[in-house]
């Protein structure tokens, strides 16, 4: 067989498309929530940390006993709260994004590996959980939950960001804060809950993993996923829509290089397909760097009446 | 409440940050320690012999604290410059690569010759690697945090490549591991029956050296002028461009030193697990040290001490040694307040 026809085989089978569209999730649900972030104005590299953080509690939760939705809301809530810690050192405070957010991956990681540890001191084979089921939606491939509700969050991202006085507002404080003020919006109080709610959303990223690709919490289980997730921002001009389509092309090509590197049967070292999503990140970076519109107040700290 | 830039910061002010950042996250990561059902003085007690309480733990601390200095080093140099370097844990790797590669028995030098070699080689292998995010910087407007940071991960599967093939050793026992160095490219041990190697002698030499260029020279003058308002220097005419680019190039041979010194003086040989995080812990010991280069010494031994004495702590207790990682990262973000605190003034009103 030849590679075109190989290629054509794949591309038209169900189950390439049902595993892009479960590899696209984590990264649909990371880039909303980063770019939610940085709309308002506010970086935040504490992304990988944060879905370590929702991957290792959702899964934490079930794995006491609470259910699978239930794990789902503890994770976003403590999400919510590493973001609330970024928002509060960067927003009032006007510290280094960059620096504060890789304080929080830092922090993010440890502290859920340091959980981990804590609540199963000598696990040497990962513990499971009974994840989300594969749920068929007429018309639809068969997914789980999850992976329905970040392509429902993309829409209502949308509606929120431009079709709502609070999508408004984020865009303002994201672009001139000192003319939001004027117009009497709280830009403080508008940075920090976009964070917050963003960081939710990252979280949900990391829940996805552990609770429906998955069944347990690995170590290094994120692998920089979040990072791709920054790029993706980037690519997508900061548009959800658009956010949503790099995500999948991104898992397209994840899931055709696997099913490449089954066919190609090993003559091609395996990891140099792993490095692809990577420099494409990068490849993606340098393509679009020139013309992407950058929210005009991203990484600057706004102070009341400072110029 | 709010923040009132201080006209100058007191000596005292800017010792005591880093002193009250680390007693902060000290506090609180007490109550980490205090949830786990040890008794948390006593843990501590015991992280602080088991990082400086014997002769083994003092070298084990200085010999963990070896390649934080330098990649402390390289986020400092590059921070200074406001190039965000995140990328430190690759170059670490690349460094480390070229030393196995051209200490691995390529060239037949006497060990005075042949260390230099190596060094230099590890040197320039990871200053290259940050030359591309740092080129696409300047030419192209490509944000390099996120270039650097995904760097890491295509050096780390680059190395793991490698390892499993040209580089993999014979007598491996099929582990993706390199060969050893040669014997001549091997570092002295400055202690001896201990693990402690000369790359020390060669980061606190560095540090001090970075000290005098940054505060001496014209060099330093421009790097600083550069990191403050790229825009002014340039209208002073300063070349930009130029500075950045030597700066990327200084900061990744940092942390590719490193990565060589790891492993002709501690591993032999390089494997996937050579750095537990090297790269990224530097930038907590550059920012602990406020991007000072004889500051970055003390942090470095702080953070080696921190990982040292965990260790021993989590041997003898139920406390997982994932601690020392969580007071890393809080000693960071306190940090970061601590040195607000001492650039404002906190005024009512």
């Amino acid at each position: 067989m030849d590679f075109l026809s190989i290629l054509l085989d794949i591309l038209l089978s169900a189950a390439f498309w049902t595993a892009v569209l479960r590899i696209a999730t984590p990264y649909v649900l990371g880039t909303l929530g980063e770019l939610v972030c940085e709309r308002a104005g506010v970086l935040n590299l504490g992304i990988e940390g944060i879905m370590t953080l929702g991957a290792m509690a959702g899964w934490m939760a079930v794995y006491q006993g609470a259910d699978l939705w239930t794990g789902v809301l503890v994770a976003a809530c403590c999400g919510a709260l590493l973001g609330l810690l970024h928002a509060a050192l960067t927003v009032p405070l006007g510290l280094s994004q960059h620096v504060t957010g890789i304080g929080v991956t830092l922090l993010g990681t440890s502290l859920s590996y340091f959980v981990y540890r804590l609540v199963l001191p000598q696990a040497s084979t990962p513990p499971t959980v009974e994840p989300f089921q594969p749920l068929a939606l007429p018309g639809a491939l068969a997914q789980t939950p999850l992976t329905y509700l970040a392509f429902l969050l993309v829409a209502v991202v949308a509606y929120v960001l431009y079709r709502t006085p609070v999508g408004l507002a984020v865009r303002m404080v994201g672009e001139n804060p000192a003319a939001a003020e004027a117009q009497g919006l709280n830009v403080t109080a508008i940075r920090i809950g976009a964070v917050v709610a963003g960081s939710a959303l990252m979280a949900l990223a990391g829940a996805f993993l552990t609770l429906s690709a998955f069944n347990a919490f690995f170590f290094n289980m994120v692998n920089g996923r979040g990072w791709i997730c920054i790029a993706l921002v980037v690519f997508a001009s900061w548009r959800p829509g658009k956010a949503m389509l790099g995500a999948l092309l991104f898992a397209v090509f994840d899931a055709l290089q696997l099913r490449l590197q089954q066919a190609s049967g090993g003559v091609l070292p395996y990891q140099l397909f792993l490095m692809m999503p990577y420099l494409l990140s990068i490849l993606a970076l340098v393509l679009v760097a020139r013309r992407a519109s950058y929210p005009r107040a991203l990484m600057i700290p706004y102070r009341k009446g400072e110029r | 409440m709010r923040l009132e830039p201080r006209t100058d910061t007191p000596l005292a002010l800017r010792l005591l940050a880093p002193v009250g950042a680390v007693v902060a996250a000290l506090a609180l990561c007490a109550l980490l320690v205090a949830w786990t059902g040890a008794p948390v003085l006593r843990a501590y007690g015991l992280l602080f012999e088991g990082a400086v309480g014997s002769r083994f733990a003092l070298t084990e601390t200085l010999t963990r604290a070896t390649p934080l200095i330098l990649t402390g080093l390289a986020a400092a140099v590059a921070f200074r410059a406001k190039l965000w370097n995140i990328g430190a844990e690759g170059q670490l790797y690349m460094g480390a690569l070229a030393a196995v590669v051209v200490g691995g028995g390529m060239l037949d030098l006497p060990a005075w010759a042949l260390i230099p070699v190596v060094m230099i080689a590890g040197m320039a292998a990871g200053g290259v690697t940050l030359l591309g995010p740092a080129v696409l910087k300047v030419r192209f407007g490509v944000d390099e945090v996120v270039t650097t940071l995904l760097l890491n991960f295509v050096v780390l599967l680059l190395v793991s490549l490698l390892l499993e093939g040209a580089l993999k050793d014979p007598m491996g026992m099929g582990w993706p591991q390199s060969a050893p160095v040669v014997e001549a490219a091997e570092l002295p041990k400055l202690v001896a029956r201990t693990r402690l190697h000369a790359g020390l002698a060669i980061a606190l030499g560095l540090s001090l050296l970075l000290w005098l260029v940054d505060t001496r020279t014209i060099w330093g003058y421009e790097n600083r002028a550069v990191g403050a308002n790229p825009r002014a220097a340039a209208f002073a005419g300063m070349p930009v461009t130029r500075v950045m680019l030597r700066t990327a190039l200084l900061s990744g041979g940092l942390a590719g030193l490193a990565g060589a010194a790891e492993v002709c003086g501690l591993k032999g040989y390089l494997t996937l697990d050579l750095s537990p995080g090297f790269g990224y812990s530097g930038i907590v010991v550059a920012m602990l040290a406020q991007l000072h280069p004889i500051g970055v010494v003390g942090a470095a031994l702080f953070i080696a001490g921190i990982f040292v004495g965990a260790d021993a702590m989590s041997r003898a207790m139920p406390v997982p040694n994932y601690i020392a990682d969580v007071l890393v990262a809080a000693s960071l973000l306190c940090m970061l307040v601590a040195g607000l605190l001492a650039r404002y003034r906190l005024r009512r009103g």
